[in-house]
């Protein structure tokens, strides 16, 4: 059986040739990310702005009264709700802000829930609720320090490791490919303004993780090859490492593509932002490792003597004594 | 690397079956069919938002204990002065600011007054729970002090755990996980329960129920206005009585607090067919209500049920019985909740839901059906990837990842762990992951082949220099899910653990077990040259 053959052997594609361009719009994204999510803000869901979502099926209905719910929910006098459809078109997802000035009162967010639920169901008794979350403003506060803490500690934790294993130069490289990873990843629910919720920072772990994985696969290549080839330029050696982990890298974001895909359309419509933040990270990750984490090796003056053992005051010693013996 | 002698082979077989047959009962569960009773069923715990069920998280408002600790030193020490002998009078008593102070009449009593009072101040244990300062030799502070409060907060929140347990009880539900979560928290989960619109009124109810005397001397306009004669304190009409719209002022102290009922139930007046609440008292408290109503026939007390007064009627003869009634303007359900509520006991601290999530059964299955054949379609194209682009050594790869797949369901079943709505996600990350391993492994003996290497050797090499990454990259991927385990809450807590977990058995099946397969192969058929 001929079996398949993804990418061809022994390519040799000069992808460190285009270090400077693609660097400055990685740091393009970095920023232009950053601004997005300072200008249009992101899109918080209940669990980190407080406030209420509840899920409703219309059973008896073709289609869920949106634009009425809407106008009902919104004359409660809570501000503007987000009603939409969720799953299938008898199924809304309503979502209500905590009013301002209710964030501390810790009570505020369920009694504004009950009465959007009970008002729902007085004007709609054939509607059946499948779910709600209603979260108060200091609960949801505790969430947002809990979720920057989470992705703080994780960033500092797997760069300190790989320093561990590799040189100071492969913590930096790799803590930058996951800045870019974690700003553009914010960067498009900033732009696309899709819910962002608990489920979205561990997608971003997850993207981490993932693009991690690819960032150490293409540096223990890296540290391989400066040991086998002394006197390459590091450029060459950096291109040669990535074009040789070429057919892994295509292999296995493939395969964790094929798997993510089907839950991307089939799953269930809760997972939906979790799963598609997870399947544009993949793409994001698999850059960065090549055109983040490679060319700073470069800039930060990794070479062929970082991985020989330098001399020590023993081993002067030792020589010393032999010299003189 | 490839000498697997037959002690090595039959232990990781042992191990890799251990674990998967654990999960043989989850997965007849989910198929449907039934499980022989007589072996042992460990299940995988589905989460609410998976299974449907309801979640609070009830917050205690802990301000209140501060002033309840407050109000009862004050009755503490106005009850010694008064009984001394010769009785020690005091004045100015004040309760503003958290501390307790007062002045001597006689700056002469200070020393006796310190005697009497320091006994009070130390409670069940060791630690300081007031601080007793003397200002210009007649005014006496007491201070409530942080470990002291905190102490009380903490029992508090102890009996309130307690409470909460018991109403739920009452309400018949099956099985709820009720545990303290942090200094003033509780969480609540009741699987099955949809709506949780009465849990929620029957734990919102702190149910004090307090008798107080009625201040017959305050004057209505300063009612009205919400002016408290001194003693005294101020309570709204519940709104449903007769009385709606009005306040009520009554005599702050020496009143009866509702801790010393043994029972309640919901009932009917047969003289006018409302329903009331009929309790009982204990010993203690049966003499303490008849002292009460003794002392104050003709006059009238007020019934106060969580700051409302329910009614404030005459005490026509004293009750000795030590049984009451309580009405007001109950339906027949409410009644029935206000009787659970007391039967249980009032809560040491209102509290309030910060956070509620409830899902539907119907929902629940949905996202497990849809979950389930994502994960099918998922799996057969990442199987049909590796097998057509590594052949046998994908075959291998396939069987591992089944096998990690049983692995990991069945650690989850054996430890007791909850599958969430994210951890289906987690799983089939797991499933598009797992198999990084043997995609390195085998692109490392493609390689190691197309530099001349022989069979064996390009095997072996393959499988140690891609352990590295393997380790390297898996390592860190733990470190990230513990972050998110250590920090995040609920649902997604559920999806680190399977990634966390799914990284332990995928290292196991994808490195170990397929080398075992692998070196089996080799050893049995020798050959000159693989196709991979």
């Amino acid at each position: 059986m001929k079996l398949l053959k993804l990418v061809p052997d022994n390519t040799n594609i000069k992808f460190l040739s285009l270090r400077v361009p693609f660097f400055v719009v990685s740091m393009v994204l970095i920023l232009g990310s950053w601004a997005a999510v300072a200008v249009n803000g992101l899109n918080f869901g209940v669990d980190f702005a407080g406030g209420q979502e509840v899920r409703m099926t219309f059973a008896q209905r073709p289609t869920a009264p949106i634009p009425q719910l809407r106008e009902l929910v919104e004359g409660l006098g809570y501000g503007e709700p987000v009603v939409q459809e969720f799953g299938a078109p008898n199924q809304v997802s309503i979502r209500v802000p905590l009013p301002e000035g209710t964030e501390n009162s810790p009570g505020a967010a369920t009694k504004i829930g009950d009465r959007v639920i009970a008002s729902i169901n007085a004007e709609y008794p054939d509607a059946r609720r499948d779910g709600n979350d209603t979260v108060s403003g200091k609960v949801a506060g505790e969430f947002r320090n809990q979720a920057v803490l989470a992705l703080l500690v994780a960033m500092t934790l797997v760069s300190g490791y790989i320093w561990i294993r590799f040189e100071w130069q492969f913590g930096v490289g790799a803590m930058f490919a996951l800045v870019h990873d974690v700003s553009v990843t914010l960067g498009l629910f900033a732009l696309t303004q899709m819910e962002f919720s608990l489920q979205i920072v561990a997608a971003i772990l997850a993207i981490i993780g993932y693009s991690l994985n690819d960032t150490i696969v293409v540096y223990d290549r890296i540290r391989e090859n400066l040991k086998k080839y002394r006197k390459m330029p590091l450029a060459e050696l950096l291109d040669l490492s990535v074009n040789e982990t070429l057919s892994r890298t295509v292999m296995t974001s493939l395969t964790l593509f094929v798997a993510l895909i089907p839950l991307v359309f089939f799953g269930p419509p809760s997972l939906f932002g979790m799963v598609a933040a997870i399947t544009v990270g993949l793409f994001i990750g698999t850059y960065s490792s090549v055109y983040m984490a490679g060319p700073l090796l470069i800039w930060m003056g990794v070479t062929s003597t970082s991985f020989v053992p330098t001399e020590t005051a023993t081993d002067r010693q030792d020589k010393l004594a032999r010299g003189k013996g | 690397m490839l000498d697997f002698p037959l002690w090595k082979k039959l232990s990781l077989w042992a191990v890799t079956l251990a674990a998967a047959v654990l999960a043989l009962p989850s997965l007849a569960n989910v198929a449907g069919l039934s499980w022989p009773a007589a072996l042992p069923d460990p299940q995988v715990n589905l989460g609410l938002d998976l299974a449907g069920g309801s979640h609070l998280l009830l917050e205690a408002k802990s301000g209140d204990v501060r002033i309840q600790r407050l109000d009862n030193m004050e009755e503490t020490v106005r009850q010694l002065m008064r009984n001394a002998t010769p009785r020690i009078r005091i004045g100015d008593v004040s309760t503003a600011g958290e501390q307790l102070s007062f002045m001597l009449e006689n700056a002469a009593d200070i020393d006796r007054a310190r005697g009497l009072i320091e006994p009070a101040m130390q409670g069940s244990t060791t630690v300081r729970e007031w601080e007793l300062t003397v200002v210009d030799g007649q005014r006496v502070v007491l201070a409530q002090t942080d470990a002291g409060v905190n102490q009380a907060i903490d029992d508090a929140m102890d009996s309130a755990t307690e409470v909460v347990r018991r109403r739920i009880d009452e309400l018949g539900t099956r099985e709820p996980t009720i545990i303290r979560q942090g200094d003033t928290r509780i969480v609540v989960q009741v699987p099955g329960l949809q709506d949780p619109a009465g849990l929620k009124k029957l734990l919102g109810q702190t149910a004090q129920l307090e008798f107080k005397l009625v201040d017959l001397n305050a004057l209505p306009s300063n009612v009205e206005a919400g002016v408290a004669p001194p003693g005294s304190q101020i309570f709204p009409f519940a709104p449903g009585s007769a009385e709606q719209g009005q306040s009520l002022a009554v005599r702050r102290l020496g009143g009866i607090r509702g801790e010393n009922l043994t029972g309640a139930q919901a009932g009917v007046d047969p003289q006018n067919n409302r329903s009331v609440v009929n309790i009982a008292f204990d010993a203690q408290g049966g003499a303490k209500f008849a002292k009460l109503t003794t002392e104050n026939v003709g006059k009238p007390f007020a019934i106060i049920l969580d700051g409302q007064v329910l009614s404030a009627p005459n005490i026509e003869s004293a009750i000795v019985g030590g049984r009451a009634q309580i009405s007001g303007s109950f339906t027949p359900e409410s009644s029935n909740t206000l009787a659970i509520a007391l039967r249980s006991g009032a809560l040491p601290v209102p509290l309030e839901v910060v956070e509620e999530r409830s899902v539907g059964p119907d929902l629940g299955a949905d996202s497990i059906r849809k979950g389930l054949l994502a994960l099918a379609i998922g799996s057969f194209a990442v199987i049909a990837l590796m097998i057509t682009t590594y052949g046998r050594f994908g075959v291998y790869a396939t069987a591992a990842l089944v096998l990690n797949v049983l692995m990991l369901l069945g650690l989850m079943a054996a430890g007791g762990f909850t599958l969430t709505l994210p951890g289906i996600a987690g799983f089939v990350i797991t499933i598009g992951a797992a198999v990084d391993a043997n995609v390195l492994i085998n692109e490392r003996i493609r390689e190691e082949r197309a530099r001349g290497r022989r069979v064996v050797a390009a095997v072996e090499t393959g499988y140690k220099e891609a352990s590295r990454a393997i380790w390297d990259a898996n390592i860190t991927n733990v470190i990230s899910g513990i972050a998110l385990f250590a920090f995040g809450s609920g649902p997604v807590k559920g999806f680190a653990v399977v990634l966390v977990i799914g990284i332990i058995t995928s290292v196991f099946t994808g490195m170990t077990l397929t080398r075992m397969f692998v070196a089996g192969w080799l050893r049995k058929t020798r050959p000159n040259d693989i196709n991979i």
